[in-house]
């Protein structure tokens, strides 16, 4: 695979944190992480809590400057703006200005992606009826429910119709209606050919719509390959690999 | 400068949103007509009291409001997340300083236009008299007084984390530059040897807020036989906004590199 149908590419990237205390020593988030995303896959990125999948992420969008090593988006360094103009991102906890309707917040990002006010309204009307939000459009966000306020994030991250979306945690808090909602839509995306790199720990819905996964641990990448793959090396469901990789030993 | 106005709209739409401008306004207003409806000793100069304490309220409601809103936008939107998703898009970090400057900074001067149109109209209804030339010379010199306290407030927003201990810090400092800077020199003088160059260091180093209150000037009509001079209106303008300017660098610098954890 060339580099170039490589959405995302990591190399050799270290991060660490400084220590809050005086003298307290740094500490390691990622160590040497290497990763490819490929152009049109559903890629998972896995791991437990404080595993440094958030880091990641948190580099590629620039909100984090590596200890070392790179990452690139579409072959373009991630400290660079232009790097952020293809990409659509959703937090894993989403808060939006509760000062704004969600059409409001929808045109101002449009703004921030310089798309023509007439293409701005058809963007808005598609995405808000994508994510079954027209009705409620010029309610203000703060008396949104949770699911709703995940829609809106979902909204806002597909206002510029981008080619890679990176989604944290996407599914997190919903009740199973709303996970199911999202995860349509992330099937959606993915007929449609987009790229997406999303973490999550619901590893049954990873199963079901990711092409390929990778399992983060302690800061370093411990497998990564197809969900197939590794589901027959390791024989069983995916649930059975992360907790193998991971070191879970039942108590019994 | 497409995002910087997107950003600068937001602000402005928060300010308007938000309860702070309308209640001070209120406030302004029925403290100056429970002050215009009380005749002293049939004294004809109780106008100028009038006008004096009037414009003493907008002073403080207009640094109220510079101060309480641009506190609270870099700190609110780390706290409440928005930042992450703001900047996952291709808005750079000095594009967000300077949107939230200008937003505020704009916002301020919505507000002023209010107040001294308020404060216009009971003057007028007073005094059956008009200064427009004057007003504008106020308002505009309020104004950009008003830029170096946003941009300040924005300095200390990137550098304390708690909007609450910058707005207080930012309130003593301005507060202290205006009641202080213009003596500091006189100290300086009467001090001398190294804490003379010390208070003289302090005194070049800090911004002449003070200059920009030109409270006696409109209150006691010096306006009506004529106006601020349009070049030393002009030289405070400058001064003003290479102030701000120079502020909102250091921030910049300060925020660039800043590693933002969600």
């Amino acid at each position: 695979m060339n580099a170039v149908n490589n959405v995302v590419e990591i190399k050799d990237l270290r991060v660490e944190y400084p220590g809050r205390q005086f003298r307290e020593r740094p500490k390691l988030a990622v160590d040497g992480l290497n990763l490819q995303v490929r152009s049109g896959e559903v890629f998972g990125f896995l791991g437990p809590n404080g595993a440094g999948k958030t880091t990641t992420m948190n580099v590629l969008l620039g909100f984090v400057n590596a200890t070392s090593g790179a990452a690139s988006i579409f072959g373009v360094d991630v400290r660079q703006l232009i790097a952020r103009q293809r990409i659509g991102y959703l937090p894993e906890m989403t808060y939006y200005y509760k000062f704004l309707n969600t059409e409001e917040l929808l045109r101002f990002y449009a703004r921030i992606f310089r798309i023509p006010r007439d293409e701005r309204e058809k963007r808005i009307d598609a995405v808000l009826k994508l994510v079954e939000l027209e009705a409620v459009r010029k309610r203000l966000i703060k008396t949104y429910s949770k699911g709703m306020q995940q829609r809106v994030g979902l909204a806002q991250a597909l206002i510029n119709d981008p080619d890679l979306l990176i989604l944290d945690e996407p599914t997190s808090g919903l009740d199973p209606l709303g996970r199911m909602k999202v995860r349509e839509i992330i099937q959606r995306l993915k007929d449609q050919g987009k790229t997406v790199f999303f973490s999550s720990h619901e590893l049954g819905e990873v199963e079901t719509i990711c092409d390929r996964v990778a399992i983060l641990h302690q800061g370093r990448l411990q497998v990564e390959g197809p969900v197939n793959d590794l589901v027959a090396q390791y024989q069983g469901n995916l649930e059975h690999v992360f907790l193998k990789i991971v070191g879970f030993q039942p108590s019994s | 400068m497409n995002n910087v106005l997107a950003l600068a709209g937001v602000v402005i739409k928060e300010l308007y949103r938000r309860k702070d401008f309308y209640v001070l306004f209120v406030m302004t207003a029925v403290i100056t007509m429970m002050l215009g409806s009380i005749k002293f000793f049939n004294d004809d100069r109780i106008v100028r009291y009038l006008k004096d304490g009037c414009l003493l309220l907008i002073w403080i409601s207009s640094l109220v409001i510079a101060i309480t809103t641009t506190a609270r936008q870099i700190p609110a939107e780390r706290e409440s997340r928005t930042i992450f998703p703001l900047l996952a898009k291709p808005v750079s970090r000095a594009q967000l300083i300077v949107g939230k400057f200008l937003g505020c900074w704009l916002a301020c001067g919505l507000a002023l236009i209010v107040f001294y149109f308020f404060f216009g109209a009971i003057t007028a209804s007073r005094e059956h008299a008009w200064s427009p030339g004057m007003y504008f010379q106020a308002l505009w010199l309020h104004w950009i007084c008003l830029g170096i306290v946003v941009a300040l407030v924005l300095l200390g927003s990137v550098v304390f984390t708690a909007p609450s201990s910058n707005a207080t810090i930012c309130f003593i400092v301005v507060m202290g530059i205006m009641f202080c800077g213009r003596h500091l020199n006189g100290v300086a003088v009467h001090m001398g040897g190294l804490d003379g160059t010390i208070v003289y260091t302090i005194y070049y180093c800090i911004p002449h807020l003070e200059w920009y209150d030109v409270r006696d000037f409109v209150v006691h009509d010096w306006g009506l036989t004529g106006l601020i001079p349009w070049v030393a209106w002009a030289g405070a303008t400058l001064y003003g906004l290479l102030y701000s300017v120079f502020l909102l660098g250091v921030t910049w610098l300060v925020f660039r590199r800043k590693t933002l954890t969600v």
